[in-house]
């Protein structure tokens, strides 16, 4: 019963359908940025290494390196900020969370394509 | 005024206008009954007498059982009066329902519950003292209120400390009201007020929920 109520009202919080995506997934997130009056989309794009969490607590985390240095940015899913996620390339992930690419440097972050149908060729 | 009895259902998050992730309490409130009508010349004050959650009538004592009766309902765990000024006559009947819909048009409210009691707790707990340092030759007393009074700061004004002294003793389990607090929205289907921020008390206790002043 408690659940029940407390995911009723949360629920009017959650998107209706969510983008499809994988754990290694490559991704470009669109973000909305407010800055000032101005609202623009930014693009983050990275390795999703985890996702975790249930309803309006889902997030998950995009990994890239960017000047030599590894840079994650964790997403609630649901947020109203999170415009779309797509998926450009698939890559094969054996476990549910890529922690260990933080430990990797250059070529070795990559891990190896894998053909799937949801992702979208840049 | 709103005014409607609930119970503290548990707390969620959910995402404002702005895309922000707001902490949110929610509580399942009314529908209540108008058990009593108090009056200046019965009772010496006005106000309404509600009552919420049912219960068996046979858990309750055959007086209680016949207040209810008067109002056609069942007797109810949780009752409270909503007083009013002694001018105006409150618009209510023996048996009206009052239903969050009462609240559709209401932004702020102010929660009245219970806090969790914390059983007896230290001067650091229940008072924010900062205690004694880890080291640095402290010993035996990390967590001590330290002195309590002196000849001089009592001025020898007596024995023993001065009243009110903040000491260790019993915390929590009072009656605490949640002012100004946001009404973020109303379900009047399943009877849900949801609160932005902390409501007193644990999941599952009774609130009163009134329009803030």
């Amino acid at each position: 019963m408690k659940t029940e109520l407390l995911e009723a009202v949360a629920g009017k919080s959650l998107k209706k359908d969510i983008p499809y995506f994988e754990i290694g997934d490559t991704v470009d997130v669109h973000c909305r940025i407010q800055e000032g009056n101005k609202v623009r989309t930014q693009i983050f794009s990275g390795t999703v290494i985890s996702r975790k969490g249930r309803g309006i607590n889902e997030m998950f985390t995009v990994r890239r390196i960017v000047n030599n240095e590894g840079v994650e940015r964790i997403f609630p899913i649901h947020s109203p900020n999170v415009l779309d996620v797509v998926a450009t390339r698939s890559g094969k992930a054996r476990r549910a969370k890529l922690y260990f690419l933080r430990d990797r440097s250059g070529k070795a972050t990559r891990l190896p394509q894998r053909h799937s149908k949801h992702t979208i060729a840049r | 005024m709103a005014m409607l009895l609930g119970k503290k259902v548990g707390m969620t998050r959910v995402y404002d206008e702005a895309g922000k992730l707001v902490p949110a309490t929610v509580v399942q409130a009314g529908p209540c009954v108008v058990t009593q009508i108090k009056s200046i010349e019965s009772d010496g004050y006005n106000a309404v007498q509600i009552g919420f959650d049912d219960m068996k009538p046979s858990r309750r004592k055959k007086p209680m059982i016949g207040h209810s009766h008067k109002a056609s309902t069942v007797p109810k765990r949780f009752v409270r009066e909503i007083r009013f000024p002694d001018k105006s006559v409150p618009e209510a009947n023996l048996g009206d329902s009052m239903t969050v819909a009462d609240f559709s048009d209401i932004q702020r409210v102010d929660v009245v519950g219970t806090s969790k009691g914390k059983g007896f707790a230290g001067v650091m707990k229940r008072h924010g003292f900062g205690g004694f340092p880890a080291s640095h030759g402290c010993e035996r007393k990390h967590r001590a209120p330290g002195s309590i009074a002196s000849h001089c700061s009592n001025a020898g004004t007596g024995p023993g400390p001065k009243k009110g002294k903040r000491m260790a003793g019993h915390m929590g389990a009072v009656r605490v009201t949640s002012k100004n607090l946001a009404l973020l929205s109303v379900d009047p289907e399943r009877n849900l007020l949801v609160v932005k921020g902390v409501v007193p008390g644990a999941a599952g206790s009774y609130c009163v929920v009134k329009s803030a002043k």
